[in-house]
């Protein structure tokens, strides 16, 4: 193992509360950034030959808090806060990093705050969540986004030069602000996830490393927001999500569907995961309030963990947990799920009647999934040419090369007599 | 990716000291609320244990202890990390929390990828 891949891997366990920490000291994430990546340089020059410390974590800590003495120092000729800063912190640098440690659930969720701010886009917003919390290196979030590093750099630094003009590392939100942030914070983790479970640009069909960080960041949010019912919700979403990422690609990359997918291969253990959190989101639901958007879509998705087959399935709870959730969030694509299940429930006819109703509405015009499931129904129903169709228009629209082919072939099925199919 | 981290040792080691229990208990926050750790738990001594082993056709089973054995497993933890440097810093922490505090402790951690289908 060389030593850069072994100081990575410390890196990635450990930069989350090291920013975060360094956040609360300096007040200014961008210097907290870059004493933190001073300390990792430091750390590639020394650890080859003294090798790993004892305590990396904390001798990476240590390092960076020394650099941050120095950059104070620097500014402190001319400014006398910067100046009582570096006196402060010299003398905390060899500080026990442990007894800090009650700060750190509260550190690590400023930071998630801190990186999902409001005045950054959302494209920001997720790549500084990779970057300063989840751990990953510029090179590694290239790869994740299909994009150059230097876009990611260049994204990093733009995002960081606008926390700084908002003053975003010092603020603290409280009661419905804090509420608003930690939604966002939540939408920014599954926006993460789904690019990766159900890729929208490029050749894969899934990317199961961004899967996997996202379902990482979920427990790490389970763990410094143990109230939040939703926090519940969308870990256990995630969990059992993921749990079919392996039986989702076939042999040749190919998309697998659920109906066709090998359920001995879905992950037992994220199942069980997933099931014991949602059991908490539910717990720890308002009275009164129903489950949140992320505890609904987790709960569907524990229908399908717990059924044997597509024929075992609870559609008809499908149907209304699908209802439940298009009430709470007004999502076009919750009605569109509600006709598959419908559909599965009480046969084709039942769905496409509310496909009918739902082909008015402006909000999925353009949707890929609108024909794709039309077509389905169409097909079961024994009109082949008619949901043929739907296929190839289907296909028109999908901007992944891999479901696009899946379309294609199955338009080219459809148009085939029954009997050859 | 997941390993199974296996903490092994001579039983010969004597009782765990409380500031062992201590660490371990912090280790175990710190890598759930990371994240990474999965499940983790110490085992019983070998005298509450049984080996059943099959050999020339004949299944035999020989209650505990296994004073034969130079090292046996005496807990575990499940991991899932991002990269296999991960897995063994996590499993070189579970040694450094023995030697900060069992002084003379002789042990070791094996660490195996589980298998996915």
């Amino acid at each position: 193992m060389t030593t850069r891949a072994a100081i990575e891997a410390v890196w990635r366990l450990e930069s989350a509360r090291i920013i975060a920490a360094l956040v609360r000291i300096v007040r200014d994430v961008g210097l907290a950034e870059d004493v933190a990546q001073d300390a990792v340089i430091a750390a590639l020059s020394q650890w080859p030959a003294s090798g790993i410390p004892d305590n990396p974590g904390a001798w990476l800590m240590t390092t960076a808090k020394r650099r941050a003495v120095d950059a104070f120092r620097r500014r402190a000729r001319n400014d006398e806060t910067a100046a009582a800063l570096a006196r402060e912190l010299e003398q905390t640098i060899d500080d026990d990093p442990a007894a800090g440690i009650d700060h750190v659930e509260d550190d690590v969720l400023r930071l998630m705050f801190i990186c999902c701010h409001p005045s950054l886009t959302q494209e920001a917003q997720t790549t500084l969540t990779l970057k300063l919390v989840a751990g990953l290196t510029t090179r590694e979030i290239a790869r994740a986004f299909l994009t150059t590093e230097s876009t990611i750099a260049q994204r990093v630094s733009r995002a960081k030069r606008t926390l700084a003009d908002t003053g975003a590392a010092i603020e603290e939100p409280s009661g419905d602000e804090r509420a608003a942030r930690l939604e966002t914070v939540l939408r920014v983790v599954y926006l993460l996830f789904n690019e990766g479970y159900s890729a929208t640009e490029g050749d894969d069909w899934v990317r199961p490393a961004l899967c996997d960080e996202s379902v990482r960041l979920g427990r790490i949010l389970t763990a410094i927001v143990p109230e939040g019912p939703e926090v519940h919700g969308l870990s256990a979403l995630m969990e059992l999500q993921s749990s079919r990422l392996a039986a989702r690609i076939g042999t040749d990359g190919e998309p697998v569907l659920l109906d066709a997918q090998d359920r001995r291969r879905w992950d037992a253990s994220r199942i069980r995961r997933g099931i014991e959190a949602l059991a908490r989101a539910e717990s720890l639901a308002v009275a009164g309030e129903g489950p949140g958007q992320y505890a609904l879509q987790a709960e569907i998705a524990a229908e399908h963990a717990r059924a044997a087959s597509v024929a075992d399935t609870d559609w008809a709870r499908i149907a209304d947990l699908y209802e439940q959730l298009g009430r709470r969030t007004g999502s076009p694509v919750a009605e569109l799920n509600r006709a598959v299940a419908l559909a599965r429930a009480h046969g084709p006819a039942a769905g496409l009647a509310l496909l009918d109703q739902l082909a008015e509405l402006q909000a999925l015009r353009g949707y890929h999934l609108v024909p794709s499931v039309r077509g389905d129904l169409l097909e079961q129903q024994g009109r082949g040419a008619e949901a043929a169709a739907e296929f190839d228009r289907a296909a028109a629209m999908t901007a992944n090369e891999r479901e696009r082919r899946l379309l294609l072939h199955r338009a080219e099925a459809a148009r085939r007599p029954p009997s050859d199919r | 990716m997941r390993y199974l981290c296996m903490m092994k040792s001579s039983e010969s080691n004597g009782e765990t000291p409380p500031a062992v229990y201590e660490a371990m208990a912090e280790y175990d926050r710190w890598g759930r609320a990371n994240g990474v750790l999965l499940d983790s738990r110490g085992l019983l001594p070998s005298e509450t244990g049984a080996i059943i082993s099959l050999a020339d056709g004949d299944i035999k089973a020989v209650d505990g202890p296994f004073t034969e054995a130079k090292e046996l497993v005496g807990g575990y933890a499940v991991i899932e990390v991002g990269t296999r440097e991960e897995a063994l810093e996590l499993g070189r922490r579970l040694m450094q929390i023995h030697k900060d505090f069992w002084p003379g402790f002789v042990g070791s951690v094996e660490i195996r990828q589980i298998a996915e289908f």
